[in-house]
């Protein structure tokens, strides 16, 4: 277990040396936040139906994705674990003793923690004392905090694990590239990281509700705002640990069946 | 100009080796955007129309405004691109030819897999055009096209701002994106649902306005006013693109290579 500690606090302490690019993030996300609060506000300001989801929500909705958008984008690209694969420095990779799939795992894990650690608290800072109508307010209970704690962490291991088993496909695609950026797409649209599930029309949140992505990203954002009850969330957990469960025996086994016929590149 | 083309069609070629690489990226380029219309097209589906404009007139702001990125993008890649060049130190094989600088960064790069995204842009536009009463006449087709051509001197411009600032800071600065990207995620939608300060921001500092909502209203019909002015509105973009170019051949002059 130890190794998986050490190679995460490694990956945490590079992740943190790009301070420069961090500020950049930071303005962007808050800038992107801003404009999506207006268009919405737009929408909003002369809708004839009540929507599904109030505006408050649907604020603390966006801020939190701005803010924590290192742990729920799909689109998080590792160069190394790629390279690894097309280049043949697997070979490498396999002759640690240690299990790979953790391996890879934590390395995954501590580039996103790290991060958002950086951006996360500036942005907290601001957006708590922004003027209505931009302002992220808390959540209602003591008891919701927690709950969104939990959810969100536990969303985190999920799009990690789903995240792995696309890293793993790469074995058999080769050109990774192209492939990841479809699924990628299609499952940040189904996670509600382009419009909320709430607003997406109902046959299109029936199969949202099915697949995973949503537990990483709709899911917590809900919980933290109120939107969705606390016995729910509870329930809610239940789901975001069976999924967990699935995505990383799949990962796992996908990862043992590569290796067995794993072909290392080049020289 | 001629270089240009020729830049244009080696790269192509190379590019085209990978053919299957070439055709996954190009499609995944296809759905970035389409995913983004497709949330335009659920809000509008929600909440029936945006502070009185249809989906129909909004559709045809974000194709005007995606195709003019995602031109750009394709076409003016090479200062986008431009932080490596600096790093890498291979700047200085571009200085010691006797050619302009910027006609060799811009042939430095070409991404083709943005035809995806261009194709995007282009089934967008036209579903729109064909879905809205629009009288056309000449000066309205004028527009449009200028409007286009005006977006991607735009986003060329700010690729190359960033780009100089690479003189200086020698990595390149994410910074750009929040115009670039923020930009065409901003412009998008018509100007005039958001708050006073972005507007006046991306009309008067970086014209988005005078390229999209402005003659956008007089194609619709939605403008009192001179005609002319309003095809005229685009050329904007040529105001912006000087003071950019200035600063990239101050840029060059500033230059020291990292030796590397």
């Amino acid at each position: 277990m130890n190794a998986y500690i050490s190679v995460s606090k490694l990956r945490f302490i590079t992740g943190l040396q790009y301070r420069a690019a961090a500020l950049a993030g930071m303005a962007t996300q808050l800038f992107f936040g801003l404009i999506f609060i207006m268009v919405y506000v737009a929408f909003y300001s002369h809708s004839s139906t009540t929507p599904p989801i109030s505006l408050e929500d649907l604020v603390s909705y966006i801020w939190l994705q701005q803010i924590f958008l290192g742990f729920i984008a799909l689109w998080f690209r590792d160069h190394d674990i790629f390279q690894l694969i097309t280049s043949g420095n697997i070979a490498y990779e396999l002759c640690r003793p240690c299990d790979i799939y953790k391996f890879w795992y934590a390395k995954l894990l501590a580039t996103r923690v790290s991060s958002v650690v950086l951006r996360c608290l500036p942005i907290i800072l601001i957006v708590f004392v922004l003027p209505e109508p931009y302002r992220l307010g808390m959540p209602p209970s003591v008891i919701t905090l927690l709950l969104f704690v939990v959810t969100l962490l536990l969303g985190l291991l999920v799009i990690v694990s789903i995240s792995m088993v696309i890293y793993i496909s790469v074995f058999w695609t080769m050109s990774p590239t192209g492939s990841i950026l479809m699924i990628a797409v299609a499952g940040e649209f189904l996670a509600g990281m382009i419009i909320p599930v709430p607003l997406m029309p109902l046959w299109l949140q029936k199969i949202v509700y099915v697949l995973p992505f949503r537990w990483t990203v709709d899911f917590p954002f809900r919980v933290y705002s109120g939107d969705i009850p606390s016995a729910e969330a509870l329930w809610g957990i239940f789901v975001q640990l069976l999924w967990l469960g699935v995505l990383i025996g799949l990962g796992r086994w996908l990862l043992r069946r590569a290796l067995q016929q794993v072909v290392v590149q080049g020289g | 100009m001629a270089l240009y083309f020729k830049y244009l069609l080696i790269l192509f070629k190379s590019q085209m080796q990978y053919r299957t690489s070439f055709w996954l990226l190009t499609t995944g380029q296809f759905f970035i955007p389409f995913s983004v219309f497709a949330g335009l097209y659920f809000l509008f589906a929600r909440f029936g129309h945006l502070q009185g404009w249809t989906f129909f007139e909004a559709a045809l702001c974000f194709g005007i405004v995606h195709m003019a990125f995602s031109l750009s993008e394709c076409f003016a890649r090479g200062f986008d691109a431009f932080s490596s060049l600096v790093a890498g130190g291979d700047f200085d094989r571009l200085l010691v030819r006797p050619r302009s600088t910027v006609v060799q960064v811009l042939g430095s790069k070409f991404e083709f897999t943005r035809f995806g995204r261009i194709l995007q842009s282009a089934i967008v536009l036209s579903w729109s055009i064909n879905n809205l009463p629009i009288e056309w006449s000449a000066v309205k087709v004028i527009t449009l096209i200028l409007m286009v051509v005006g977006g991607v001197l735009i986003f060329t411009g700010i690729y190359m701002l960033n780009a100089a600032l690479c003189f200086w800071t020698i990595q390149g600065l994410e910074v750009a994106n929040i115009f670039t990207d923020g930009g065409r995620e901003m412009a998008q939608y018509p100007l005039n649902i958001y708050q006073k300060w972005v507007t006046v921001f991306f009309t008067f500092i970086i014209p988005f306005g005078f390229i999209s909502y402005l003659p956008l209203l007089y194609i619709l019909g939605k403008s009192e006013g001179n005609e002319l002015l309003y095809m005229m509105m685009p050329l904007a973009s040529v105001v912006f693109l000087i003071p950019c170019l200035l600063i990239w051949q101050i840029g060059v002059r500033h230059y020291r290579s990292t030796g590397s």
